[in-house]
């Protein structure tokens, strides 16, 4: 009985088992069966995302209200649960004004434009095992060249504006995500060191301890899908935060909300924007917030891999072992866990100065991802007793030595600079 | 092959989708209000606009865009190299001293930057 439901029923294999059944029912039609596929991997994000964008929306007004010992929204539904729909309705009846001055053109097509390379790059996120909507040998790097055009948009849509705040906001945007972006490839490249491969489902399965998942004690199972995590050896740690901290910035959430900075920019390359366009920029960036925790935890967290149930060994004889969480389901939990992070250091950290910002990147996380590669190559090649203390040594040696070459020397008088 | 990049085209079409068919229906449920003189001006906090609205740029705006570039052609090398180094490796050590030596002459300009200053926004 128990062989039987395992081996048609398998939780993380509804999905791929969906689209196999609808390509078999198709096969007469290739063309017609390839094009559903596509249509299956593809048109479901453009629904999900947008469903997550309204919670993230909403833990993010709840989860702050909390920080700052409020309430948070809680007139629409249960826990103001409805906020985000109660928003969207708001945002569509809103008047779309557009300033006489403003480039008419650029101005009606920027938020269209910001939409579409967010949801972009959702296509080579491994969603769970064999659920890359375009599975391209390429895909980190597509990641990286699909994303850097969503800095286009925030700098197009401030020059539209013809706005000082908009044109002040979409400058600093550019200088700031150029910056980050930097670090951001860089802290991208051990990962695939590792993997020998840009594939970002291979990236997955190099994270996965293949012998001990197929192994039979169940808590040899979880550990093997736990333990090959890139983020549990001294260059992924170091990897991980850089990456995590230089999405901060190229997300331009919080402490590196410049481009944004409400108190003295209104709201950066946003202030023209009204009704239903606002929203959509909203919708980009949360969109952009999840496709790239999404890569972080392909890169460092093991991407839809996790500890997990197995069917008990022997009985799932085929290839991949029956899993009881789907995969897409760890994915989704490690997205949220980091968007919790990034709300609580939105709560947390004050916005930092502009030459703070550039410091940082420049002088610190650049040259820490630099010595991280090596840190990663050595790794790679040695033995474990020796890769682990050469591999610590070298990336927290290098953090101590920025750290001691950034150091603050000592707080003067304080100059005060009428620009 | 090209089947993979065709799905990253459906990709944009339905997000084109989306966002064209919410805009479109703010179009029709929005309001449409009377114009004003006001209303047309760009937002600077109530106050009349002052000034051309596309202010010159900093000089170090551009800087940033130079070493952007700079550091960006280092990461279009970094990346082949990273996808063949672990096969590589194993053979010899000779792909790990060639971007070693890459990146120390690298790191000379990196050091000379730093101490020219040329890293620090408020100079």
């Amino acid at each position: 009985m128990m062989c039987t439901l395992a081996a048609t029923f398998n939780p993380d294999r509804v999905l791929v088992g969906l689209a196999e059944w609808v390509t078999n029912a198709l096969s007469a039609w290739p063309a017609l069966s390839s094009l559903a596929l596509i249509l299956m991997s593809t048109v479901p994000l453009v629904a999900i995302f947008p469903g997550c964008f309204a919670v993230a929306t909403w833990l993010e007004r709840k989860g702050l209200g909390r920080f700052q010992n409020r309430i948070g929204p809680n007139r629409t539904g249960p826990f103001g649960l409805l906020q985000p729909a109660a928003d969207g309705i708001k945002m569509l009846l809103k008047e779309d004004i557009v300033p006489a001055q403003a480039d008419k053109f650029f101005h009606f097509w920027a938020p269209i434009l910001a939409v579409v390379p967010a949801f972009l790059v959702l296509a080579v996120i491994p969603f769970g095992r064999q659920m890359v909507p375009a599975q391209l040998d390429i895909g980190v790097l597509y990641f990286f060249g699909v994303g850097s055009m969503s800095t286009l948009v925030v700098f197009v849509a401030g020059w539209a504006s013809r706005n000082k705040y908009s044109m002040l906001g979409g400058m600093r945007a550019i200088a700031q995500v150029v910056s980050y972006e930097a670090a951001l490839v860089l802290a991208a490249v051990p990962p695939i060191m590792a993997a020998g491969s840009m594939n970002t489902a291979h990236i997955v399965e190099s994270q996965i301890v293949a012998e001990w998942v197929s192994g039979g004690n169940i808590l040899v199972q979880n550990a093997g899908s736990l333990l090959g995590w890139h983020v549990f050896t001294p260059w992924g740690f170091c990897g991980f935060l850089l990456f995590f901290v230089a999405s901060l910035a190229e997300l331009n959430r919080s402490p590196f909300d410049l481009p944004e900075a409400d108190s003295e920019l209104v709201a950066g390359h946003l202030t023209e924007f009204s009704g239903f366009k606002y929203a959509l920029f909203f919708l980009a960036e949360y969109v952009n917030l999840f496709a790239i925790a999404a890569l972080a935890a392909t890169l460092y967290l093991g991407g839809w891999s996790g500890p997990n149930f197995f069917w008990p060994a022997g009985l799932a004889e085929s290839a991949p072992p029956a899993a009881l969480v789907p995969g897409f389901v760890w994915l989704f939990a490690k997205m949220f866990a980091m968007l919790g992070v990034m709300i609580w250091i939105r709560a947390t950290f004050p916005r930092l100065r502009v030459d703070q910002l550039m410091g940082f990147a420049w002088k610190f996380l650049l040259p820490l991802a630099l010595a991280n590669i090596v840190s990663a190559a050595f790794f790679i090649r040695l033995p474990w007793w020796a890769a682990w203390p050469i591999s610590l040594g070298l990336s927290f040696g290098a953090y101590a030595a920025l750290c001691v070459v950034n150091r603050q020397k000592g707080i003067g008088p304080r100059e005060y600079r009428y620009a | 092959m090209m089947q993979e990049y065709f799905a990253a085209l459906v990709q944009v079409a339905a997000a084109a989708v989306v966002a064209g068919g919410a805009l479109a229906a703010s179009v029709i449920l929005g309001k449409i209000g009377a114009r004003s003189k006001a209303k047309d001006t760009p937002y600077e906090c109530g106050l009349n606009p002052e000034g051309n609205s596309n202010p010159r740029f900093s000089v170090k705006f551009y800087l940033i865009a130079m070493l952007f570039i700079l550091f960006d052609i280092e990461i279009v090398f970094l990346y082949p190299w990273a996808v063949v180094y672990a096969d590589m490796v194993k053979e010899s050590w000779v792909i790990f001293g060639s971007m070693a030596l890459f990146q120390l002459i690298l790191a000379v300009g990196f050091v000379y930057e730093f101490k020219k200053g040329a890293l620090d926004w408020s100079r």
